[in-house]
């Protein structure tokens, strides 16, 4: 099977995401479009791993993955943290930095 | 040259008063005059002393110094702040703290009403202190700080009751065009440091031999602007005037007797200078001949008394100033006139302010008349010092004047005739106008503003009035006795040899005693009549209108200077304005505009930001994409 497949599956996934991040208001659907976007780009350093025949990508990925569990860990605090004080999950109502 | 360690207290005594009225403000409200009087008395008493330890010294040894500290080093440029009395400084000191102490005790009756009277005599100690270093000075920077001193003295006792707003006005102008003098003798010390590197008195007056005359003439120039500014020389010369809104013991003893005479010891010490230049010395006597004119003629216009004297005194100065320009010849006897002048000018300034005292501060002399009958002691003293500015023998005026017309007249050249008769017609025109103050103010009809009644002024006031009188009478001929003051500064100017004599002394004197007499006649047939007018009458010719607008110096001033000035100022402010502050504005209201446009951006929504982001990154791919391929 040709290996371009998996870069433009992975090329769709990572569109999805980025779709998603802009155009959802849901605090918890954008942090699900930020997961597919990391994961589209592992199935890219994957795919380039196999291609060029090394491991290289492959570690790559699993730093990915560590920096996501991170990340959800953090972000999910937060967005518990302003659900609990503005009662909303909506990205569109923390707008406060602004001023 | 001796060195002396005790030269400090003659300015430290009243310093040191000044310091402490100053500082101790209100608590020393009781007290603080007695004390400033009795240091100023205790600085003429170290004068004395020091003039008896000079008498006894051998000539050479006679000059004394004191070094007090290394001032400046830097490189080859070193200056000491010394103190040097010599034949020359200390007649100044004894002139300076006599007269000052005198004006100090006339001064506690006369400024008894006055809430500030402490502030006052701080001022005066401060003066008198400054003006010591002045003289005092071994170099032209010690002299500048002294000068400055006395050019502060000045205006804050010129301006001492400055709630008057013409008064803070009159001030202010006196320090504003001492300023310009102040330039010049900036300049000068300048030039002296650039020329030959040194601005000692000492170092200059060795390396004048061989400096350019160039140079030389530069710095005397430059010596006369100061000398102009500070003693109200043409054509810095109109200040005084306005000077005399301070009270009158300040005109007496600032503006008659001791300040305004610092330009004349600037040039007789600056003599090295003048005599290796002669275009400076030649300006000189042009100036000092224009000024004894001038003031003359003002004189013979203002209704005020105190004016009128302060006219006088830019007249007499004039004499000094053109007597230091003639040379090794004239030096001696501008310091006879100076100190003759010091006595009965102060007295005739404290005989008008005790006529004010009896008169309710009424300065307008044609609001006076027939106060002979009212004050015997101030008509007696201020005649006293009227005869000794006519140059009636024996009084003072007669050896001092007539030794400078005399000297303007054998100066040699064509000049001379022409000085000589400067000199006499100034000496007709001060007889004429200082007449007419004796006769309005002492003769005729009584002409005074009802509920005023004039009374002899307290002891204190009219003691120092009759010691003044008393030097007015004697100190012309001591100091011309046996050419007394001639060989005692003698040793400080280089003389070169006789000089050719035009006029006879006798003959001199005659021509002068006849113009005093025109002049004297003049005035007693034009004034001493009955009807004077208490307002000064409109009918007059336009000479006489002109010169009572002081012959326009102060329109001229306005015109040529203010206005330009002005101009130019303004010119300047709003190329500033624009050029400068506008590109500086224009940078800044560019960044303030980019800001606000671009502020749009931020505006809070997390998932603008993201767009954003991803349009970025699009446009950065798509960038490298069409620069790879």
């Amino acid at each position: 099977m040709d290996a371009s497949n998996y870069l433009y599956i992975s090329a769709l996934l990572f569109t999805i995401g980025a779709v998603g991040v802009v155009v959802r208001r849901n605090a918890i659907v954008v942090f699900m479009c930020i997961e597919l976007m990391l994961n589209a780009a592992n199935l890219t350093f994957v795919t380039f791993s196999r291609i060029n025949g090394d491991l290289n990508g492959q570690v790559m990925a699993f730093f990915t993955m560590v920096v996501a569990a991170c990340e959800v860990v953090v972000g999910l605090a937060i967005i518990v943290a302003i659900y609990r004080s503005r009662r909303s999950a909506s990205v569109d109502d923390a707008s406060l930095l602004k001023r | 040259m001796t060195t002396s360690t005790s030269l400090l207290y003659l300015i430290g005594l009243p310093f040191a008063g000044a310091a402490i009225l100053i500082l101790g403000g209100r608590r020393t409200d009781k007290w603080g005059h007695l004390l400033a009087t009795a240091l100023s008395a205790s600085s003429f008493a170290v004068g004395v002393y020091h003039l008896f330890q000079m008498v006894n010294r051998p000539i050479e040894m006679r000059p004394t110094s004191q070094k007090l500290f290394e001032w400046i080093s830097v490189g080859s440029f070193n200056v000491d702040a010394g103190l040097l009395l010599d034949q020359l400084s200390i007649c100044f000191v004894l002139l300076i703290t006599g007269v000052g102490t005198l004006i100090h005790i006339y001064s506690i009756a006369y400024m008894s009403e006055d809430r500030d009277r402490r502030r006052f005599f701080a001022y005066l100690n401060l003066f008198i202190a400054a003006m010591l270093l002045l003289v005092l000075g071994d170099s032209y920077l010690s002299l500048y700080v002294g000068w400055e001193g006395v050019g502060l003295a000045s205006y804050l006792l010129i301006g001492f009751w400055n709630q008057k707003p013409a008064y803070a006005t009159a001030s202010k102008k006196a320090f504003v065009m001492n300023r310009v003098g102040d330039m010049g003798l900036s300049l000068a010390i300048m030039i002296a440091f650039a020329t030959m590197g040194t601005v000692s008195f000492a170092g200059v007056a060795e390396h004048a031999h061989h400096t350019s005359e160039a140079a030389l003439t530069a710095m005397g120039i430059m010596l006369l602007v100061a000398a102009a500014g500070k003693s109200a020389q043409f054509p810095l010369q109109a200040w005084l005037g306005d000077a005399m809104a301070g009270p009158t013991p300040v005109s007496a003893l600032i503006h008659a007797a001791t300040m305004v005479t610092a330009g004349v010891y600037l040039i007789t010490r600056s003599n090295f200078v003048f005599d290796a230049a002669p275009t400076a010395q030649l300006l000189v006597v042009i100036v000092g001949a224009i000024t004894l004119i001038f003031g003359a003629l003002i004189g013979t216009a203002k209704d005020d008394i105190k004016k009128a004297l302060a006219a006088s005194t830019m007249s007499q100065i004039g004499y000094m100033i053109l007597a230091t320009g003639l040379g090794p010849i004239g030096y001696a006897f501008a310091i006879m006139h100076l100190i003759t002048h010091g006595f009965f000018k102060a007295g005739m300034f404290l005989g008008a302010g005790s006529v004010m005292h009896g008169m309710n501060d009424e300065v307008n002399m044609r609001k006076y008349g027939a106060l002979r009958h009212f004050m015997p002691i101030t008509f007696i003293t201020f005649g006293i010092g009227y005869l000794a500015i006519l140059g009636v023998p024996p009084f003072a005026g007669f050896y001092s004047k007539d030794m400078i017309i005399e000297a303007a007249f054998n100066s040699g050249g064509t000049q001379a005739i022409l000085l000589g008769s400067l000199t006499l017609i100034g000496a007709g025109i001060t007889a004429f106008y200082m007449t007419r103050v004796m006769i309005l103010t002492f003769a005729g009809t009584k002409r005074w503003d009802e509920g005023v009644e004039p009374h002899e002024s307290p002891w204190l006031m009219w003691f120092p009035m009759a010691v003044l009188a008393v030097g007015s009478v004697t100190s012309g001929y001591l100091l011309y006795h046996n050419r007394a003051l001639v060989f005692w500064l003698h040793p400080l100017f280089e003389d070169h040899g006789e000089h050719e004599e035009l006029l006879k002394p006798i003959v001199v004197s005659a021509l002068a005693l006849t113009m005093v007499a025109i002049g004297v006649s003049i005035a007693i047939y034009k004034y001493l009549r009955e009807n004077i007018e208490t307002v000064a009458p409109d009918n007059v010719s336009w000479l006489t209108k002109f010169v009572r607008k002081d012959l326009m110096q102060d329109q001229f001033n306005e015109k040529f200077f203010m206005r330009p000035g002005q101009l130019l100022t303004k010119t300047l402010v709003t190329t500033e304005d624009v050029i400068i502050d506008g590109s500086v504005r224009g940078v800044a209201r560019m960044a303030i505009g980019s800001g606000s446009g671009l502020r749009g951006l931020q505006n809070g929504f997390v998932r603008s930001y993201a767009a954003l982001i991803l349009v970025g990154a699009l446009i950065l791919i798509a960038a490298i994409w069409v620069v790879v391929s």
